[in-house]
């Protein structure tokens, strides 16, 4: 099954500058395959990984449950790897510490990495592309209020808004505000009421559905 | 949730001089790769790491070497470039790391340039 990926060809190598970057990726996993260091299986399962199982979903769940059983929610704001592995949750390759930041009424948490993307993976999946993106590294620390409501949350000026800014040695991951509404719905139909964007920061957690 | 200097918000390092628009995708689940060659490079770097070839807080180190080292030489660039700099930063460990000899990924990538045009596509259909 090496090489099955063949089949999805992207024809972006057409371009000079893009054909070279894709020989030169070609040309170090044969190379480090051949090496026996790493094995093609491994690249393929660990990109379906990322692209396909651990996406957001992760973090949804601990959100959920945090909603759901309130010692949860304070064993998760103490000790959160703690909390998370109690969900039998794994750390993957990525196990630098995490923080979850609460959202009340009165405050709003985002999240940033200034130096580059760090993320947690993890419990997130992939960064989205803005979250790697120049403008959102920058503009989020020097005007957030400006950059969130660009993305579509509107904050009152009352609310107070905090920046976290994420690094190689400490990871941030939101827990929004419980959607007004909500009251009565399941830990499992809370799930899917927590977006990516909400665990980041950028938005608010869903309305439940009638 | 209380006190903990790592729990301070705020800002780390330099503020980047960047303007423009943001124009996020807004929808979960959007396409993370542009090409193949950043799956497969992002899934190399990922496989090796977790076989133990490096620590992770090297192959980090390396990345935001290469992406403040571009950002400045290219102060007005996207993010479009990030798998490049990804690619470039890995390059760069695998070499302090010996990983691969000296001189071998140019000298392959010089054989596989050589391949002739369409050698991908020339498997007959069934």
């Amino acid at each position: 099954m090496a090489h099955d990926h063949d089949d999805e060809h992207d024809h972006a190598h057409e371009d000079p500058a893009s054909r070279a970057l894709a020989l030169r990726a070609e040309a170090l996993e044969a190379l480090l395959v051949e090496r026996g260091l790493v094995k093609r299986e491994a690249i393929d399962a660990i990109v379906a990984r990322y692209e396909h199982e651990i996406g957001p979903l992760n973090g949804a769940r601990v959100v959920a449950r945090a909603w759901s059983d309130a010692a949860f929610k304070q064993r998760l704001l103490a000790d959160a790897w703690g909390a998370i592995r109690e969900l039998g949750l794994t750390t993957g390759a990525e196990n630098a510490p995490i923080v979850v930041v609460e959202n009340t009424p009165g405050v709003h948490n985002v999240v940033v990495c200034t130096l580059c993307s760090c993320y947690p993976g993890a419990l997130l999946g992939l960064p989205p592309t803005w979250y790697k993106s120049p403008p959102y590294r920058a503009r989020m620390v020097r005007e957030p209020r400006a950059v969130l409501r660009e993305l579509g949350l509107e904050l009152p000026e009352s609310t107070e808004l905090r920046v976290w800014d994420s690094s190689a040695e400490i990871r941030y991951m939101v827990l929004p505000e419980r959607p007004p509404g909500s009251e009565s719905t399941s830990e499992q139909q809370l799930v899917p009421l927590v977006s990516r964007d909400a665990l980041i920061g950028v938005a608010r957690a869903g309305a439940p559905r009638e | 949730m209380s006190d903990g200097a790592a729990r301070e918000p705020g800002v780390r390092g330099g503020v980047l001089a960047f303007e423009g628009p943001l124009s996020p995708p807004r929808k979960n689940g959007e396409l993370q790769f542009a090409a193949l060659w950043e799956s497969r490079v992002f899934g190399l770097t990922m496989s090796l790491h977790e076989a133990g070839a490096f620590a992770w807080s090297e192959f980090q180190a390396e990345l935001i070497a290469a992406i403040g080292a571009f950002e400045r030489a290219h102060p007005s660039a996207g993010d479009d470039r990030y798998w490049e700099r990804w690619l470039e930063a890995f390059e760069t460990l695998a070499a302090k790391r010996r990983l691969l000899p000296p001189g071998a990924l140019e000298a392959r990538v010089a054989t596989l340039a050589a391949r002739p045009a369409g050698w991908d596509h020339a498997a007959p259909a069934s």
